[in-house]
């Protein structure tokens, strides 16, 4: 694989990818997007809100009532701009931000599917066809992530510690 | 004044009455086996403006040790630092410095 995203000198972002994968990348927010729709208690999305306060339930109650709706739209938000913009062959740099939090929230639903361990080379066979195509689509949306965020490096400004 | 034998109600402070309002409160991120490394130490860098090297060394904090404290503060601001965590998909939680 070859680049697939380059930052341009204007923040915006080159990206070159076969029809395929637009396709895929399309069609993800959607199946997710439904997901947190209609069954916002399945544990796999326990991961995208994970509670702030871990031990006083209280504060996270009211923590939860002010900022948890928020939290939904701008995850629903990202995942609708990577839908929008699929096809696109260039992203502004906002756009490829929404991206890259997109494929990392698809990424965290997968990976909590699949039971993801660390330095887990999953090296179980797969259990079903659905696994294998999970598992592939997993890794192939890992490569993109680590590109992707490779290429917004490149736009971060030199920071001396203090 | 009636003399009174009964003991005198004395109310005990709780733990939540001695806390200072300005004790700071720190913003955790946990490990998880999902998160890429480089995703972490970028996320780190663009939301707090840490140096790479800062944001690196914190990332394998989490990584090795299994948390590590990436800002502080007054309540409010440590919500919004947990806020945008969570926007990035990292698993962050807050509490009281110890």
């Amino acid at each position: 694989m070859g680049w697939v995203f380059r930052r341009r000198a204007d923040g915006g972002m080159d990206v070159r990818l076969g029809p395929d994968v637009r396709d895929l990348l399309r069609s993800l927010p959607g199946q997710l997007e439904t997901i947190l729709r209609e069954a916002p208690e399945d544990p796999s999305l326990v991961r995208l809100q994970p509670p702030a306060y871990a031990d006083d339930e209280e504060h996270e109650a009211e923590y939860r009532r002010y900022m948890g709706d928020d939290l939904r739209q701008r995850q629903l938000a990202s995942l609708a701009v990577l839908a929008g913009t699929a096809g696109a062959d260039r992203l502004s740099e906002e756009e490829a931000q929404s991206w890259m939090a997109a494929l990392n929230f698809v990424r965290l639903v997968l990976g909590t599917r699949l039971d993801v361990q660390e330095d887990d080379d999953l090296d179980e066979p797969p259990a079903d066809e659905d696994e294998e195509t999970a598992r592939f689509v997993y890794g192939y949306l890992s490569l993109l992530l680590e590109d992707l965020v490779s290429s917004l490096s490149d736009g971060l400004p030199d920071v001396v510690d203090d | 004044m009636a003399l009174t034998i009964a003991p005198a109600q004395i109310k005990e402070p709780t733990a939540d009455e001695v806390v200072k309002p300005d004790r700071p409160w720190v913003v955790i991120v946990w490990n998880d086996p999902i998160n890429l490394m480089s995703y972490v130490t970028y996320v780190f860098q663009k939301l707090f403006g840490y140096s790479r090297e800062k944001a690196t060394k914190l990332m394998l904090d989490v990584h090795n040790k299994g948390r590590a404290v990436v800002s502080s503060g007054p309540r409010e601001r440590a919500e919004l630092d947990v806020f945008r965590l969570h926007e990035h998909g990292l698993w962050a939680t807050m509490e009281h410095d110890e």
